[in-house]
């Protein structure tokens, strides 16, 4: 093969201590398509960003190892650096100004000015910036990168009114506009695109990979990548796993390669436990409106005393179903507690049903910071069950406090006294307030999204030890809401995997990685894929 | 020390700031040959006049609405309470108890609009509540013209209109609430062996406004209060909690202005006269400033920034004049002074505040 376009050098990159990437290496040669993939945090926007020169790179001590183009050492400290070494992206939110036509947004800030004598004098007095524009020779430029894609429509349409499918290729059209463009990147560039647009998408990839620009994809959906690209790198945990050709693998190699080994650590029984037959929540053609985690129709059960796991990678809308249940984004659909329909959009009727929600927002949502814990910890019950509180509304501050100091006791809320305020505590113990809070409202069902999130390893167990113990000794069903598919295997019953806003399926604890990774990708429909988890 | 420095992290610069220069003030006029007892007595006076005004305060700050520049809306219901309870013809505490009375009923419905209108301007609440209390002082300006009354205290002696300023002599109502249990303590004699004024203590006025501080503190230890405190600290987690955020910024933009309202019939019958059309006007702002000066933020509040700030401020602004006026001798500076203090202590407590309305 011929030489390197790009090569990433042992790549290494830490945020104030916790290191995000391990010695990575990545090439891509000249008209290569290379599929990038890996779960969410396996690294793959740090090393985008390190490819663009971000200020995030830069400002946090920049990263170790290094990176080259066609085999020389590179230096890209900026955008403008990346771009200037012939290195373009179209983001996954499109940057396009509605109001302008096609060429012109393809044009913008690289117009061509017209070359006369009213334009040499305009431009002498006030500057480059007031040279009028040629924009007949733009239109042109803007046709010839509309043609290397394979576009048909006119160059002076406005942007605004295009189907999204066209919105994204006069981005790409924009990127390859530029002289020079060797290598695009396209971040899930698919995600937004209906079926037929992101064929379209890829053949126009295909089409570019021909004309000799290299192409860095990165996606979750492995079918795409398994069609389009010629080879695959997986990243996963900041480490590279491996590169393939893809001819030589599979959907299930790659989905088994990106999940890895992790999942079938740390379970201390077996994953068979007798689930009871009732069914405690029903939820039917489920739809929320939560910006960037939208359900789209999501039918799920959840058994009495179960600890029913959500998975999936980020932006699916794993995280839309708590949060639509419970009234924080609008929803709509059907959604049954225990034989009596819940009103939806109406957070204390679902709250006074004893159902509790952990939000995955600990600081947003979670938590009063400027409050103390104990305040914090019987909020919700005493507002939504008028509990602690005495004559005339006021509250009890004995039995207030008191309950939190038996919490602080319970849960093991390390804290000076009950009266700290929360912003002070530290990430795992602010998430033993929220599931105190959550436990105050003595609930049946309790909802608890990314429980672990910014926890250390120590503060994990201990929630996940928590979670575990309500379930088995007091029976609470519980319904965990996580992006680390280790966690959900290490305590659920069943795992529900939501790809695209809806269910993809159902798995057990136990599954092997490889069905995880293919049901996160959305492919439901291979052999080894089974439906049910509980045997 | 570290007693001194945690105390030091405790009280905000601004508080310490204002009892500098007031203490500074004192200390001069210590030296010029001030009576101590009577600049003492002029804050107290004051404090009690702004008690309620400062108050007010506290549950649009703690709803998130931040504080309430729309005083003016409130002081104008409380005018108009008293309006028509002087020409219905009550007189002496009747007056007082029936003005009271009409302006809580009046201030629940106009706190009721200006909360529903601080709930269409999220995020620019402040801005707009400034000129809605413009709007309203300047709205009832035209009704005080064109109220008809036979009552010659309150009209004017020719046509139609109320007077600019009424007096309530007349009606009883004069420093009725000061009068009520009123003291002095610390008389003395002068060299001349004369008895002179010691510290007055206005009672009455001083128990309704630590009555109400008293039931304002204990309204945010109920659960309704908790729910607004709530809503102002962290909106999204009191939607979480199912509290209806909308309806608990009505209801403390309610309390603050019938605050206002009751406010200005304590202040008119201190200061012994009611004055209509454009005075309400700039009445939020020493209020506002003094709750600030207290220790409050944009954010949050408590009822002690409310004690704190208006004994601070109003010594400041009360004893300020008469001690510089004499310093200076003739030159008439001291309301520029008042002004500058009490602007540049808004603008320096608005520029600690972070982002827009909220």
């Amino acid at each position: 093969m011929s030489q390197n376009l790009l090569e990433f050098k042992n790549v290494s990159k830490s945020y104030s201590g916790n290191q995000v990437l391990k010695n990575v290496n990545f090439d891509i040669r000249p008209g290569e398509i290379h599929a990038l993939i890996g779960e969410n945090g396996a690294g793959k926007s740090t090393m985008m960003n390190i490819l663009f020169g971000m200020p995030v790179i830069h400002s946090t001590g920049g990263f170790e190892g290094s990176v080259e183009m066609e085999g020389k050492p590179v230096n890209i400290m900026s955008p403008f650096d990346a771009m200037a070494h012939g290195i373009g992206m179209v983001h996954q939110e499109f940057m396009l100004i509605p109001g302008f036509t096609i060429a012109e947004n393809i044009k913008i800030n690289r117009e061509i000015p017209k070359e006369n004598a009213l334009n040499n004098v305009m431009s002498s007095i006030f500057g480059k910036r007031m040279k009028t524009l040629d924009f007949k020779k733009m239109n042109q430029d803007a046709r010839v990168a509309l043609d290397r894609l394979d576009m048909t429509i006119e160059e002076y349409t406005l942007v605004q009114g295009l189907p999204i499918g066209f919105m994204q290729f006069v981005e790409i059209a924009r990127e390859i506009d530029k002289t020079g463009m060797k290598l695009l990147v396209l971040d899930e560039p698919t995600a937004v695109l209906t079926e037929s647009e992101a064929e379209r998408l890829l053949k126009a990839m295909r089409s570019l990979a021909v004309q000799g620009i290299a192409i860095v994809f990165i996606s979750h959906r492995l079918d795409e990548i398994i069609n389009v690209s010629d080879r695959v790198t997986v990243l996963r945990d900041g480490e590279w796993v491996a590169t393939k050709d893809t001819k030589d693998t599979s959907a299930i190699e790659i989905a088994e390669l990106m999940i890895g080994r992790k999942v079938s650590i740390e379970r201390e029984e077996g994953a068979e436990r007798e689930l009871s037959k009732d069914i405690m929540l029903s939820i039917k053609d489920l739809h929320v409106a939560m910006p960037s985690e939208r359900a789209r129709g999501v039918d799920l059960e959840v058994r009495k005393g179960e600890i029913l796991g959500i998975g999936g990678l980020a932006g699916q809308g794993k995280l839309g179903i708590a949060n639509g249940i419970m009234g924080i984004y609008p929803a709509k659909g059907e959604v049954v507690l225990d034989g009596k329909k819940l009103p939806l959009n109406n957070t204390k009727q679902v709250l006074k049903e004893s159902v509790a929600y952990v939000s995955e927002d600990r600081k947003g949502i979670g938590l009063l910071l400027d409050e103390p814990i104990d305040s914090n910890i019987v909020f919700t019950d005493m507002q939504v069950n008028g509990n602690f509180l005495k004559a005339f509304g006021l509250q009890d501050s004995k039995a207030i406090s008191e309950h939190a100091k038996q919490m602080v006791i319970d849960l093991d809320i390390r804290c000076t006294s009950e009266k700290q305020h929360t912003g002070r505590l530290s990430g795992g113990n602010q998430q033993k307030v929220c599931v105190g809070r959550a436990l105050t409202q003595k609930p049946n069902l309790l909802f608890v999204s990314e429980p672990t999130r910014g926890i250390d390893i120590g503060a994990k167990k201990l929630i996940l030890d928590l979670l575990l113990k309500l379930s088995r000794e007091q029976g609470m069903t519980i319904v965990m809401t996580s992006s680390e598919l280790a966690e959900l295997c290490s305590i659920c019953d069943r795992i529900a995997i939501i790809c695209e806003g809806k269910v993809a399926g159902i798995l057990a604890p136990n599954a092997s990685p490889a069905e995880f990774g293919l049901m996160m990708s959305g492919i439901t429909d291979t052999d080894s894929v089974k439906e049910g988890g509980v045997s | 020390m570290d007693a001194v420095k945690s105390f030091f992290k405790k009280v905000p610069i601004a508080t310490l700031i204002i009892f500098g220069f007031w203490a500074l003030i004192l200390i001069v006029g210590f030296f010029l040959d001030f009576r101590m007892t009577s600049l003492f007595s002029d804050t107290i006076q004051r404090f009690g006049m702004w008690g309620l005004f400062v108050l007010a305060m506290v549950p649009s700050i703690q709803s998130g609405t931040g504080p309430n520049f729309a005083l003016p809306i409130g002081v104008v219901t409380g005018l108009f309470a008293m309006v028509v309870s002087m020409d219905i013809g009550f007189i002496g505490f009747n007056l007082l108890i029936v003005s009271t009375v009409l302006a809580i009923v009046f201030g629940c419905l106009m706190g009721w609009g200006y909360g529903k209108l601080m709930n269409a301007v999220k995020g620019s609440e402040m801005a707009i509540a400034t000129y809605t209390g413009f709007a309203a002082t300047f709205f009832f300006s035209m009704i005080w013209l064109l109220y008809n009354t036979d009552n010659d205290f309150l009209g004017w002696f020719i046509g139609r209109g109320l007077r600019n300023f009424v007096s309530l002599t007349p009606f009883g109502t004069d420093q009725i609430l000061d009068n009520f249990w009123q003291f002095e303590i610390f008389r003395s004699t002068n060299a001349d062996g004369e008895l002179i004024g010691g510290l007055v203590i206005p009672t009455g006025t001083l128990l309704v406004v630590l009555l109400a501080c008293l039931l304002m503190w204990l309204f945010f230890r109920s659960k309704h209060g908790i729910a607004i405190s709530a809503v102002g600290m962290n909106p999204m987690f009191a939607k979480a909690t199912g509290l209806n955020a909308d309806r608990s910024r009505v209801l403390a933009n309610m309390i603050s202005t019938v605050l206002a309202a009751v406010g200005i019939i304590v202040y008119a019958q201190s200061f012994g006269f009611m004055q209509l059309y454009d005075a309400p006007l700039m009445m939020a702002f020493p209020a506002v400033a003094a709750v600030l000066v207290g220790g409050a933020t944009a954010q949050r509040s408590k009822v002690i920034h409310v004690i704190i700030g208006t004994i601070l401020l109003q010594g400041l602004i009360t004893n300020g004049p008469p001690v510089f006026g004499r310093l200076l001798e003739g030159a008439d500076i001291t309301d520029a002074v008042r002004m500058i203090v009490q602007n540049g202590i808004i603008l320096y407590a608005l520029a600690q505040m972070k982002g827009g309305g909220k």
